[in-house]
């Protein structure tokens, strides 16, 4: 096949590096209405925001901001932007096998599939599912502790921007040069310099070791949070299921993402220096990187879905009025599968040959990991068992989980034994059996706990007309585009093919982009729904605890005061807001100057000079990214002279904010 | 047991319904079998699997909080040994036959273990190759070898011997059974065998570029006399696969179409897998004694060409040949680190090893 | 820094433009405890690096192997320099318990000068091999080996950074709180980089020396 485009040829000039003219691809009609729309939209959002004078508050109020709760507002932002990126990318890719059947090449030659494929895994889990994870944690988790916000306020700040950057420097690669085509591990030799070259890779790489630094951080962050801001007598059992689902995922990802930061700059250096760890000659070996690539990635797949286990706990036991059922269980059973997680990443790669001893080994462990799930799952049920079970949105969500969650362990757990992996790796039984999990496990997570959470954050419900739509589109359009896909895989279809031979298949493609696009519509839905929610505020107005909440977060107002508690809570066990409320619970008006960090321009900075730096050793700019590398050095020294970093909210203020708060 | 036949061949009846389904009426041993490993793992899920799904949808309902009748409500039920026992115990025991039969199964499937228990007559060998982008088969007692068509006897089984070029493929025939990956460097095994005559659908399932979606090739299950008759045609039409020729058929293109080769060079395909096809080049055999007694001291250094082997892949996403600068950013480096004082004449140094190369 | 504690009253040095936050409150700093699930994390870091040079060690490519390359008296003489600017750290922090900032400054001085004999010696080493053609391309085992070593000296460098930018602070204000908590975490920093070392020292050099 070939066509007029090419690939822009490589030059290396002393100030734009590799970066020329011919890598701004004003020759393809999608990107250049993309980008038209990308500007006026952008644009007009500068526009407004200049007309209403939101510069200033937007600088101060969130940029510079350490408060947990704007951060994690932030992270689901920055969550829902790029899911509308990623999801364009699925639509696209469904659009393409819809259409090349039997030898058709459909609209999207390889060049453009390869990226697509590619970007949308990277965005969906590193971008989407990540921050959407983060930010949950960071919003509710300090709150159900009863802190006053993180360990570590500013460094919260600076991993927030970090993971942004990395976000944009993937959206840059849109416009300026390519995304990588290799598929979002970026297995070498493939990955390596012998076979891709271009900037593709090394966009991938940059945009990933600068937001890996941010969840890093953020992790260490939220652990020392946990173990150390606790509410005075709360002792580690009496923490909500979701403080200890956070706090498990923040352990794995202390734990694994070295290993992915290790891993990238080792392909980075085979790439820029001319190392040999990946590559076919010189003693090399690509096995060695899919096995530490694995070493993180089975633990990344649990960071992304313990602390969804963790809202659904919450959510269940809220909506059925009971306390959760079996909460040691929980715990254990949640520490179970953080230790197997490690002991499970071979299951990926059964077909490298290493031999039936091994793969029996890893298929079992992997197996194993069913049983604390299973175990998990059954205490949802039973929590909702004898219960008053109110059918809220989030609930819905809660319901579609354990049904959708349940077929995904399923096909999980025959993919785990190694016979049938040898048929079924690759083939898009394997894409049905992740997304399977990973939307009915975190996408509908994050659709429970944003409803479940926003009257928290904003003061007023979401309108439930529009949460059930949402709820039903996405939960129908999931089995539509997935189910064809396990039919697929059972005759053999193989992933990441932009045309394929065999017409037969047509039909379950043109069904599954016919399920693509009722999540679409689901998509579409939540989007109206926070607009016309929005728009409706008064009205759906709802006070500090509208769903008869059982944890701390429900004892702040409507949306909580920059420091979360006028008073601290004394804990003495489990479900202490639960307990408070039946004994008939008011805060005392006896109030002291609180204690609070002051926002700093640092953070977002930082990330600034790692967007530069990123992109400027992307295209080989080397006195640009020196001077980068330069910048973050002195801005991140000077932080350090300053110590001046708190200050204190006066009794006054407190009294005037707390006296606000009662009379929403 | 006499249940188990049952519902396969209930299953399978199912299956043979749309002959698609490879995966589910496969047409050899090996992919029987894995079959029925499918089916007996998804069977033993189930007993726990429906119970779930049943609850998850009847326990919402039955314990609405609007139901007229709430006097079940019990919201100190939060703890109950028996459950626990039963929750944790059901699927523990299913877990142990689980894995059972994954021990049993998992060796007796092994991709390495050769298929003579079957005593389904005298294997034949196939060498496959990856390339950028089709499939190489050499058939080495035969001296023969195909591009992008694969013939087999029915009947008997395949030992195949698989390495790439390049990157990573994945020899995949899923009538037949399950796949192995092919990588460059290293030989894997793959052992299948075709119970029925027919053209099954092959292809690499692991994605390695441009031109992945087109590595596919036919499986051509014949009866023995069509397969000597074939191996006949190849011969008389073929033309010499030797190293030289090797090299040329290497080049990265995209939808090959069919290629016989009459003859095979002696010992190509291990030249391949050790990297060493091209005159020059040691092979890794040699490298790795070598450096087993403590490699090639100082006095090697300048030896690297000779373990020189990734080449620029000169192709482009979209199929067309490009070419390509010898990298870039290396030659930056090399510049600094080697004399740090000519940093200025880093072009001058380019320009000469791109004429050396 | 731990800005959060609901303190009773307001602290006395609250106008100050430096003071120190640990006072007061119910919780104690996180930073220790932060700091040390960091490290944790950079010890993982370090652990894929050791991996890799044990899969990767023996693949000369033909080329030169540890005894060919490596000089044991010059090695001992960088662990050396590692370990006794692990000393004078300690008597560093001496000092600094003492309140005896001019001692505490002096003792940094004297670390810090052994840390860059220790980077300058390492920059020598790299840039002989590079000269000699042994650089990171020529071998798998040299690519590992120059990542390993590359890695925990850049981490020395950039705790050299650190303790200049910490003695120009505690020059500044003295042994503040502040000063005394950055100053506990720099050294549990350059202690761990002497463990480190301690690693690379055996299984880098020593093992594939004998």
């Amino acid at each position: 096949m070939s066509t007029n485009m090419t690939q822009p040829s490589e030059t290396l000039s002393p100030i734009f590096g590799r970066l020329s003219l011919d890598w701004i691809p004003y020759h393809e009609p999608i990107l250049i209405g993309t980008f038209a729309g990308v500007a006026l939209g952008g644009l007009l959002v500068l526009g407004l925001m200049t007309y209403f004078r939101l510069w200033v508050p937007l600088w101060k109020n969130w940029i510079t901001t350490v408060d947990h709760k704007k951060i994690g507002i932030m992270y689901m932002v920055l969550g829902f932007i790029m899911m509308v990126r990623g999801f364009a990318d699925a639509l696209m890719m469904r659009a393409q096998q819809a259409m090349a059947a039997g030898g058709a090449e459909g609209y999207l030659p390889p060049h453009h599939f390869d990226q697509v494929f590619t970007a949308h895994g990277v965005i969906m889990i590193f971008f989407v599912a990540m921050a959407f994870v983060t930010g949950i944690m960071n919003y509710v988790m300090p709150l159900q502790i009863g802190a006053r916000d993180v360990a570590f306020p500013f460094l919260n700040n600076f991993s927030f921007w970090m993971t942004v950057a990395g976000a944009l420097l993937v959206n840059i690669s849109l416009f300026i040069g390519e995304f990588a085509r290799v598929g979002w591990l970026a297995f070498p030799p493939l990955s390596g310099s012998a076979f891709s070259h271009g900037p593709g890779v090394d966009y991938y790489l940059w945009a990933l070791q600068i937001a890996g630094v941010g969840t890093t951080l953020s992790g260490i962050n939220l652990i020392a949070t946990i173990l150390k801001m606790r509410a005075p007598g709360m002792k580690m059992m009496d923490m909500p299921i979701f403080a200890w689902t956070s706090l498990i995922t923040n352990v794995l990802i202390v734990i694994s993402f070295p290993v992915l930061t290790a891993t990238l700059a080792l392909l980075t250096l085979d790439r820029y220096l001319g190392f040999h760890f990946f590559t076919n000659d010189f003693g090399g070996n690509a096995m060695m990187y899919i096995n530490l690539i694995w070493i993180w990635g089975h633990p990344e797949v649990y960071i992304l879905i313990i602390p969804c286990f963790g809202v659904f706990s919450e959510i269940v036991s809220t909506f059925s009025g009971k306390p959760i059922f079996g909460y040691k269980t929980m715990v254990w059973a949640t520490a179970c599968i953080m230790v197997l997680s490690f002991v499970v990443w071979l299951h990926h790669f059964f077909t490298m040959g290493s031999g039936a001893n091994v793969n029996t080994f890893f298929g079992i462990t992997t197996m194993i990991i069913a049983v604390p799930t299973g175990v998990k799952i059954f205490n949802w049920l039973f929590t909702m068992y004898k219960g008053r079970v109110r059918l809220e949105v989030p609930m819905l969500w809660t319901i579609g989980f354990l049904i959708t969650f349940t077929i995904g362990g399923m096909t999980g757990v025959l993919l785990a034994v190694p016979p049938v992996d040898f048929q079924l790796h690759n083939t898009l039984f394997l894409i049905a059996h992740f997304h399977n999990v990973i939307i009915g496990g975190v996408v509908f997570a994050v659709y429970a706990a944003v409803t479940y959470w926003w009257p928290k954050a904003f003061g007023f419900k979401l309108s439930e007309k529009w949460g059930r739509r949402s709820f039903w589109f996405w939960f129908v359009g999931f089995y539509f585009a997935f189910m064809p896909l396990y039919a697929l895989g059972l005759m053999g279809a193989t992933r990441r093919v932009n045309m394929y031979p065999d017409a037969g298949w047509q039909p379950y493609f043109i069904v599954a982009a016919f399920g693509a696009f009722l999540i679409l519509l689901g998509i579409v839905c939540t989007f109206i729904n926070f607009y016309v929610s929005i728009m409706n505020r008064k009205a759906l107005a709802c006070g500090n605890d509208p769903w008869d909440g059982r944890t701390l977060e429900w004892a702040t107002q409507s949306p909580p005061a920059p420091y979360n508690f006028p008073q601290e809570i004394h804990v003495r066990g489990r479900e202490e807001f639960w307990r408070m409320k039946q004994e008939g619970f008011a805060w005392s008006k006896d109030y002291a100057p609180i204690h609070m960090p002051k926002g700093t321009a640092t953070g977002a900075l930082l990330a600034a000079g790692a967007l530069v730096f990123g992109f400027a050793m992307v295209w080989y700019i080397w006195w640009l990214a020196i001077a980068s590398f330069l910048g973050m050095l002195i801005i991140g020294i000077g932080h350090t002279f300053n110590y001046n970093r708190d200050y204190y909210i006066p009794v006054d203020e407190v009294a005037e904010t707390e006296a606000k708060g009662a009379l929403a | 047991m006499q249940l188990k036949n049952l519902l396969l061949a209930g299953v399978g009846a199912f299956a043979l319904s749309g002959c698609q389904y490879h995966v589910l009426s496969p047409q050899g041993w090996v992919g029987d079998q894995e079959r029925n490993l499918l089916i007996i793992s998804t069977l033993l899920m189930l007993i726990v699997i429906i119970p779930v799904l049943v609850m998850s949808v009847y326990f919402p309902l039955k314990y609405r909080a609007d139901r007229a009748d709430t006097s079940d409500y019990d919201p100190h039920f939060e703890h109950s040994t028996k459950l626990e026992l039963v929750i944790w115990g059901v699927p523990i025991l299913i877990i142990i036959a689980l894995g059972w039969f994954t021990y049993v199964y998992t060796h007796r499937l092994d991709p390495y273990r050769p298929l003579d228990h079957l005593e389904a007559g005298k294997p034949v060998e196939v060498q496959a190759v990856s390339l950028d982008w089709k499939w190489l088969f050499i058939y080495p007692e035969f001296g023969v070898a195909s591009v992008n068509e694969l013939a087999i006897p029915a009947g008997r089984p395949v030992n195949f011997s698989l390495t790439s070029s390049t990157v990573m493929n994945t020899l995949s025939i899923p009538a037949l059974g399950g796949m192995v990956y092919s990588m460059a460097g290293m030989e894997t095994k793959l052992h299948l065998i075709s119970d029925s005559t027919g053209t099954f659908a092959g292809r690499s399932a692991h994605y390695s570029g441009p031109g992945f979606a087109q590595m596919t090739f036919d499986t051509l299950s014949m009866n023995d006399s069509d397969f000597n008759a074939w191996i006949e045609k190849v011969r008389a039409e073929g033309t010499p696969l030797t190293r030289d020729t090797y090299l040329t058929l290497e080049k990265p293109s995209i939808a090959t179409p069919v290629r016989y080769y009459g003859t095979v060079e002696k010992d190509l395909f291990q030249r391949v897998v050790e990297l060493c096809v091209e005159d020059g080049k040691v092979c890794m055999g040699e490298m790795m004694m070598q450096d087993e007694m403590g490699g090639g001291g100082i006095a090697g250094i300048p030896n690297a060409a000779a373990y020189d082997y990734d080449r620029p892949r000169a192709i482009d996403g979209f199929g067309n040949p490009i070419d390509l600068p010898s990298n870039l950013p290396e030659l930056d480096t090399q510049a600094f680190l080697f004399s740090p004082d000519q940093i200025c004449s880093v072009a001058e140094l380019k320009e000469t090893t791109t004429n050396v190369n | 820094m731990s800005p959060l504690d609901a303190t009773r009253t307001p602290a006395s040095g609250a106008g100050h433009a430096v003071t120190d936050h640990d006072h007061g409150g119910h919780h104690a700093s996180p930073t220790p405890i932060g700091f040390w699930i960091y490290l944790m994390s950079d010890c993982i870091i370090f652990g894929a690096l050791f991996a890799t040079y044990a899969v990767l060690g023996y693949g000369y490519a033909g080329g030169p192997g540890p005894k060919d390359l490596f000089e044991p008296g010059f090695v001992a003489v960088e662990t050396a320099l590692l370990l006794f600017s692990s000393i004078t750290f300690g008597l560093a922090m001496l000092q600094a318990d003492k309140g005896k900032r001019d001692g505490t400054l002096m003792w940094l001085a004297v670390t810090g000068v052994l840390g860059l004999g220790f980077i300058a010696m390492e920059v020598y080493e790299f840039r002989h091999l590079v000269h000699i053609g042994a650089g990171p391309d020529r071998s798998a085992f040299l690519s590992a080996f120059f990542a390993l070593v590359g890695t925990h000296g850049l981490h020395v460098t950039a705790g050299t950074i650190w303790l200049v930018t910490l003695m120009v602070q505690i020059g500044m204000h003295g042994l503040i709180g502040a000063n005394m908590r950055r100053l506990g975490t720099l050294s549990m920093f350059w202690h761990f980089l002497d463990l480190i070392w301690i690693g690379v020292f055996s299984f880098v050099y020593l093992v594939r020396l004998v």
